[in-house]
C-alpha cells in the first residue's frame, strides 16, 4: 500500500432509520440515508467541502465556518456538517459568494499561525495547509504583527506527542476526541475569543493531566499542533500498512505508517471492525520495543546456566536443539519433553508448536499461557454452551441496556473497548460492578456504575449464586427461553439449588461482604433491564473456582434469556492478543485445534492422516504438571516460545525448581527474559511487525497481521520453530504462513472457510467460519447453542484453601494497569515507563496506619510461598482487609508471593487471592537480591574470540 | 542461591495429585455420590496424562485415608480401567 490518508468524510454515518432521502448537490442527484450531513453527503458523492472542524469519528460541531454551503430557498450561508440533508433540497458548494466567505475565514486563522511551512514536521500532512490551498488563499490582509498566540511554549511532557499551542486554530477536534471517542474528558478550551486556547485538566501539562495517552486527540488535530514525537524527529511517511496490534485481546488494527524502513507512526485504521480508529497508548505509541537495544539478536547457547551464553550460527543452534531433544527422549522416554505455546505469537507460529510437540516430540505435552489466564473460560463455556469462546462482537455493547462487568478492569486492561463501554454508558445503559477494588467504571467522568459489589477476593461463585438466587427466587427468569433452548430438567435442578435459603444474598452476606439489598437490586436490574450483556476477565478466572465461576455466569445469562441474540452475552475478555487465537490453535495438552479432545479417534485419524505419524491418544502436562515432573525427574526438556512462565506463573520458586532441574530448556523470545535465567539455548524472536500471520481476538476476530520490515534476527518464529522440526526429521516444507492457515482450516471445521485471500477480502473473520457461515458469525448460539441444549450447571461455593489467619491476615489480589502489559517485557522497555516506573502495593488507609506505613514507604509482602518488597500507596480503592499490586516489573515479582493453588478444573492459578503480612521494611528481600545478583550473572554473554 | 524458603504450604507433587483429585470431588459434590465419582473419574481421565494417572493410582494404595471417598471411588475406577 502507498501513502494516502485515509478519507474522511467529516461528519459520522447517520443512525440507521432505513429511510432514504434525494437531494441535488451541485446538479447532481444524490439519495442517501436520511439523517446525513450535506458535508458527508458531498463526500460520498466526490465532493470535497473546505471543512477544519470537523472529523467523521467525531459529532459536528460548527465552530470553523469553512464548510458553508448555499441551499435553494434558505436564507444565508449554513454550515453544512451541522445540516442534514433534505428530500427535495438543492445545494451548491461553490459560488462567488462561498469563495470569499472562506477565504475570508482561512485568513483569519493564517494572521495568527506561525507560517514556518517549509520547516513544520506537519508540512505535507496538515489541513490547515490543504484548506488554505482549496481556498485558494493567496494573500493575508491582516497582516502577522498584530497579538497572536506564536511563541508560547510547548508542552513537551508527553513521551510520544508534542503539544504547540501556537499552532493550535481551536477547532476543540482535540478536545471532542477526548471526550467522546476517548471518554477521558482531560481537555478543555479555556478562555474566550482570542485567547481561548486548549489546556489539560486543569491547566497542568499533559503528563500530570487525567490524560491516558490513547493520541486521539493528537489524531484529530488538523495542523502539526498535537503531533507524534516520531513524526517530529523522522518526517512524515511515505507507505502505510494495514496490521494488527500484538497487545491486548481487543485486536486494534492500525495503519503501520513508514518512511522506508523506518515505522514514523501507528495510527488507528477507521475501518478495524474491533477499534473502529481508535487505540490505547499501547498500541499507537509503545512499539519502541522493536528496535531496543537489548533485542538479543544472535542466537545463543551453553551448557549449564552458571556459564555465560554464547553466540552461535543459526545452523549450530538449530542442530544443537534437534540433537538435544532426540537425546532427551532416548535416555529419559518420549515424554520426558514439551512445549510450550505462546498467546503473543500467530496462530500460524502457534499451531507450528503444538505440531512440533505431537508429530515430532511423538507426545501431547504442549500447552499455553491461558493455562494461567483464560483456561477455566474453555472449560466452563465448553460445557454450558458447547464451545470455548465469547458470543458476541464488540459492537454488540452498542445494543445493550445492562452492562454486568465481573473482575475485569476494561479501561486499563482492554482500554479501546473500555471506551466504547463508557460512550455506551454515557447513552443511559447501566453498569454493575462486580469487583473487590473500585475500578475506574465505578466513577468517572459522566459514568457512574449503578451498583458495585465489592466483595471478598475469592467469593464469586457465593456472589453469583446469590444473584441466581434472587433470580430464581423473584421468578425473574425466562421461562420460554429456557424452555426451547435449555434443558428444562438440569434448569429445575439449577433452580432449586440456587434458592435453597444458604444461597441467599443474606445468608451470604458475611462472607461475601456484598450488602445483600445492594446485591439483589443488581441481580432485579440485570434480569429485568433489558438486554443484558456479562463481560469477565481474570478477576472471574483466576481463582480455585475460576471454572465454576464461568459457568455460573453462563447459568445467569441462560436463566434470564441473555444469549443468542445482539447486545446480550457472556463475553471473556481476554488479556493478551492471541490468547483466544492460541486457544483454538490446539495449544491444550488435551485438544487439537478446534476443542476436540485427543482421544477422539475419528479426530486424531484426520491429523494422523495429514501428518503421517500415529498420534497419542492420551493427554499430555499442563505446565504446572510439566514442572512438577520436572522437579521429580522424569521431564526434562521444553521448548518455550514467546512466554516468560517464571515471571508471569505463579510460585515463582517452584517455577525456578522445575526449571532448573531441566536439562535442557530452550527460549524463543525478544529479550533474555527472566525464564532465560534457566534457559541452556536462546532462539531470538520476532516482533508483530517483522513477520506475517493472524491473531484472533476476544470476539473470535480473525485478523492479517502484516510483515512491514525485515526480521531484524533474520527469521521470524514460524520459520525458526520449521527449522527445528526439519533437523528432528520431519518432512514440513512451509513457504508462507498463509499455507499454514490452509492446514489449519483443512483440519478444524469451524476454520474451513478461512483464508488469507478471505480475510484480505472480508477483512477480518469471526469463527465459526465455513460453508455454514461463510462471512464468519458475528453472534454465537443464535438459533440453538453449539453443544445443542444449553446446560445448567450447579455450581456449590467452596471457599479457597488460601485462608487469612493471624500471621497472613491480609488478601493480596492482582492486576495489570494501563500503560504497563503484561510481565512488561515490552512496555518497560519503552516511554510507558513514565507512568509506571515501579509496582505499587496498593494498601487502604486503615491497614496502612495499623503498621505505620505512610504512602511511599517500602514494605515487604509475604505470604506463605515467599516474600518480596515494594512501596506502598495508600488508597480507599481497595477495601480494608485487601492489598493489591501490579505485576510488570521483575524486581518486585508479585509471583514470590502467589501460591501454588488453582482452579479445581483447569489448574489455572488461584493469582486473584493470596494471605499475606505487610510489614514496614527498608530494602528489598533476601529473595530480591540473590535474585538481582542470579539475573546478573545468568545475562552475561562471552565476548566472541578474535579470529586467528 | 537463597530462594526466600517457603515455609509452609508448598506442596510435593504426590501431595498436589491427592490435593487435586480431592478439590475435583469437592466441586461435584452436589452430585449424587455415584454420579460424582463417575465424574470425577472422567475428569482425570480427559485432563490427567497417563503419568499422573497411575501415580494416583499407587499414591491412593498407599495410604487409602489420603483421598475423600468420592474421589477415593473414582481413583479404585481409574484403577480398574
Ligand atoms: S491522548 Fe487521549 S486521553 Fe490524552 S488528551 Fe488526547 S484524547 Fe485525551
Ligand atoms: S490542538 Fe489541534 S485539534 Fe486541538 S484545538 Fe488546537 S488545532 Fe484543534
Ligand atoms: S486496546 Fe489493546 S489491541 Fe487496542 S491498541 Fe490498546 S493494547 Fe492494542
Ligand atoms: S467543518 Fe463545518 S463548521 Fe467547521
Amino acid at each position: 500500500m502507498s501513502f494516502t490518508r485515509e478519507k474522511d468524510h467529516g461528519t459520522p454515518p447517520a443512525l440507521a432509520t432505513g429511510r432514504n432521502v434525494t437531494l441535488t448537490i451541485d446538479g447532481e442527484q444524490v439519495i442517501l440515508p436520511e439523517g446525513t450531513s450535506i458535508l458527508r453527503a458531498a463526500s460520498l458523492t466526490g465532493t470535497a467541502i473546505p471543512k477544519l472542524c470537523a472529523s467523521d469519528n467525531l459529532e459536528s460541531f460548527g465552530s470553523c465556518r469553512l464548510c458553508l454551503v448555499e441551499i435553494e430557498g434558505r436564507a444565508g450561508y449554513p454550515a453544512s456538517c451541522t445540516t442534514p440533508i433534505a428530500e427535495g433540497m438543492v445545494v451548491h458548494t461553490q459560488s462567488e459568494a462561498l469563495k470569499q466567505l472562506r477565504r475570508g475565514v482561512m485568513e483569519l486563522y493564517i494572521s495568527d499561525h506561525p507560517l514556518d511551512c517549509l520547516t513544520c514536521a506537519a508540512n505535507g500532512d496538515c489541513e490547515l495547509q490543504d484548506q488554505a490551498g482549496a481556498v485558494g488563499l493567496r494573500e493575508v490582509r491582516y497582516g502577522y504583527d498584530g497579538a497572536t498566540n506564536m511563541g508560547q511554549a510547548k508542552d513537551r511532557s508527553n513521551p510520544y506527542f508534542d503539544f504547540d499551542p501556537s499552532k493550535c486554530i481551536v477547532c476543540s477536534r482535540c478536545v471532542r476526541a477526548c471526550d467522546e471517542v476517548q471518554g477521558t474528558f482531560a481537555l478543555t478550551i479555556d478562555g474566550r475569543g482570542f485567547d481561548s486556547r486548549v489546556a489539560a485538566s486543569e491547566g497542568q501539562d499533559f503528563l500530570a493531566s487525567e490524560c491516558v495517552s490513547c493520541g486521539a486527540c493528537v489524531q484529530a488535530c488538523p495542523t502539526a499542533s498535537l503531533i507524534e514525537r516520531t513524526v517530529v524527529e523522522s518526517g512524515t511517511p511515505d507507505r502505510a500498512v494495514v496490521t494488527t496490534c500484538a497487545y491486548c485481546g481487543v485486536g486494534c488494527t492500525f495503519r503501520a505508517e513508514m518512511r522506508g524502513e523506518e515505522l514514523v507512526r501507528m495510527v488507528p485504521w477507521k475501518e478495524g471492525k474491533a477499534n473502529h480508529g481508535h487505540s490505547c497508548v499501547k498500541g499507537r505509541f509503545a512499539w519502541g520495543y522493536a528496535q531496543h537495544r537489548d533485542r538479543v539478536l544472535n542466537p545463543m547457547i551453553r551448557s549449564n546456566v552458571t556459564e555465560p551464553w554464547r553466540e552461535v550460527s543459526w545452523e549450530e543452534a538449530i542442530a544443537h536443539t534437534a540433537a538435544e531433544f532426540r537425546r532427551i527422549q532416548a535416555k529419559y522416554g518420549r515424554t520426558s519433553v514439551g512445549g510450550i505455546t505462546s498467546s503473543r505469537c500467530t496462530n500460524e507460529e502457534t499451531f507450528l508448536v503444538q505440531k512440533l510437540v505431537r508429530q515430532g516430540f511423538g507426545n501431547n505435552n504442549v500447552d499455553t499461557c491461558a493455562r494461567v489466564c483464560h483456561s477455566p473460560t474453555g472449560y466452563g463455556l465448553k460445557t454450558t454452551f458447547g464451545t470455548s469462546a465469547g458470543t458476541q462482537d464488540f459492537d454488540s455493547v452498542e445494543h445493550c441496556d445492562v452492562m454486568m462487568v465481573i473482575g475485569a478492569n476494561p479501561t486499563d486492561a482492554h482500554p479501546v473497548f473500555g471506551s466504547r463501554m463508557k460512550r455506551r454508558l454515557r447513552e443511559g445503559a447501566k453498569l454493575i460492578v462486580i469487583d473487590p477494588r473500585r475500578i475506574d467504571l465505578v466513577k468517572s467522568p459522566h459514568v457512574e456504575a449503578a451498583h458495585h459489589l465489592p466483595l471478598r477476593p475469592g467469593t464469586n461463585v457465593a456472589v453469583l449464586t446469590a444473584m441466581a438466587h434472587v433470580v430464581a427466587t423473584e421468578h425473574l427468569y425466562d421461562e420460554a427461553f429456557i424452555r426451547e433452548r435449555c434443558d428444562w430438567d438440569e434448569f429445575q435442578d439449577w433452580a432449586e439449588f440456587v434458592s435453597q435459603p444458604g444461597r441467599s444474598p443474606e445468608a451470604t452476606e458475611p462472607l461475601t461482604g456484598v450488602p445483600a439489598e445492594e446485591l439483589r437490586a443488581a441481580a432485579r436490574l440485570y434480569a429485568t433491564g433489558g438486554n443484558g450483556a456479562i463481560y469477565y476477565g481474570l478477576g472471574v478466572t483466576e481463582h480455585s473456582q475460576g471454572s465454576s465461576t464461568v459457568m455460573a455466569i453462563a447459568n445467569l445469562a441462560m436463566a434470564t434469556g441473555n444469549i443468542g441474540r445482539e447486545g446480550v452475552g457472556v463475553n471473556p475478555l481476554r488479556g493478551q492478543n492471541n490468547v483466544q487465537g492460541s486457544c483454538d490453535m490446539g495449544s491444550f495438552p488435551h485438544e487439537f485445534s478446534g476443542y476436540r479432545h485427543v482421544s477422539d479417534d475419528g479426530v486424531r485419524g484426520a491429523f494422523e492422516a495429514a501428518w503421517g505419524v500415529a498420534l497419542d491418544p492420551e493427554p499430555g502436562l499442563r505446565i504446572p504438571n510439566m514442572l512438577d515432573a520436572a522437579t521429580d525427574g522424569s521431564f526434562k526438556a521444553l521448548f518455550v516460545q514467546g512466554e516468560d512462565i517464571l515471571q508471569s506463573d505463579p510460585n515463582t520458586q517452584h517455577v525456578a525448581a522445575g526449571l532448573a532441574a531441566m536439562e535442557c530448556v530452550v527460549v524463543q523470545d525478544l529479550f533474555l527474559n527472566e525464564t532465560a535465567n534457566y534457559a541452556h539455548i536462546f532462539l531470538p524472536g520476532s516482533t508483530f511487525l517483522e513477520k506475517d500471520g493472524t491473531f484472533t481476538n476476544a470476539e473470535r476476530r480473525i485478523q492479517l497481521v502484516r510483515k512491514v520490515m525485515a526480521p531484524l534476527n533474520g527469521y521470524a518464529d514460524w520459520e525458526v520453530v520449521q527449522l527445528v522440526a526439519k533437523a528432528m526429521g520431519l518432512d514440513w516444507d512451509y513457504t508462507h504462513p498463509s499455507e499454514i492457515m490452509d492446514e489449519i482450516a483443512a483440519l478444524t471445521p469451524t476454520f474451513a472457510g478461512v483464508h488469507y485471500d478471505r480475510l484480505e477480502a472480508e477483512g477480518s473473520l469471526q469463527w465459526p467460519a465455513n460453508d455454514a457461515a461463510p462471512h464468519g458469525t458475528p453472534t454465537m448460539h443464535m438459533d440453538g447453542f453449539v453443544r445443542g441444549k444449553g446446560r445448567f450447571v450447579v455450581t456449590d461455593y467452596i471457599p479457597t484453601d488460601e485462608k487469612t489467619g493471624p500471621r497472613f491476615p491480609l488478601l493480596l489480589t492482582t492486576g495489570r494497569i494501563l500503560s504497563q502489559y503484561n510481565v512488561g517485557a515490552q512496555t518497560r522497555r519503552t516511554g510507558n515507563s513514565a507512568w509506571h516506573a515501579e509496582d505499587r502495593l496498593e494498601i487502604h488507609p486503615v491497614d496502612a496506619e495499623n503498621r505505620g506505613i505512610a504512602d511511599g514507604d517500602w514494605v515487604s509482602l509475604k505470604s506463605r510461598a515467599g516474600e518480596t518488597t515494594l512501596r506502598a500507596l495508600i488508597t480507599e480503592r481497595v477495601a480494608p482487609g485487601v492489598v493489591y499490586t501490579t505485576f510488570h516489573h521483575p524486581d518486585t515479582q508479585a509471583n514470590v508471593v502467589t501460591t501454588d493453588y488453582s482452579d479445581w478444573a483447569t489448574n489455572c492459578p488461584e493469582y486473584k487471592v493470596t494471605a499475606v503480612q505487610v510489614g514496614l521494611t527498608n530494602g528489598p528481600s533476601d529473595w530480591q537480591r540473590g535474585y538481582a545478583e542470579q539475573t546478573r550473572q545468568s545475562r552475561r554473554i562471552a565476548p566472541v574470540e578474535a579470529a586467528e | 542461591m537463597n530462594m526466600g524458603g517457603p515455609e509452609e504450604g508448598v506442596m510435593s507433587t504426590g501431595e498436589r495429585l491427592i490435593y487435586m483429585a480431592n478439590q475435583i470431588a469437592r466441586n461435584l459434590a452436589t452430585e449424587e455420590p455415584g454420579r460424582a465419582a463417575e465424574m470425577v473419574a472422567e475428569h482425570i481421565r480427559l485432563f490427567w496424562d497417563p503419568a499422573m494417572r497411575a501415580r494416583i493410582v499407587a499414591l491412593a494404595a498407599e495410604d487409602a485415608g489420603a483421598l475423600t471417598p468420592v474421589a477415593a471411588a473414582a481413583v479404585a475406577r481409574i484403577a480398574r480401567a
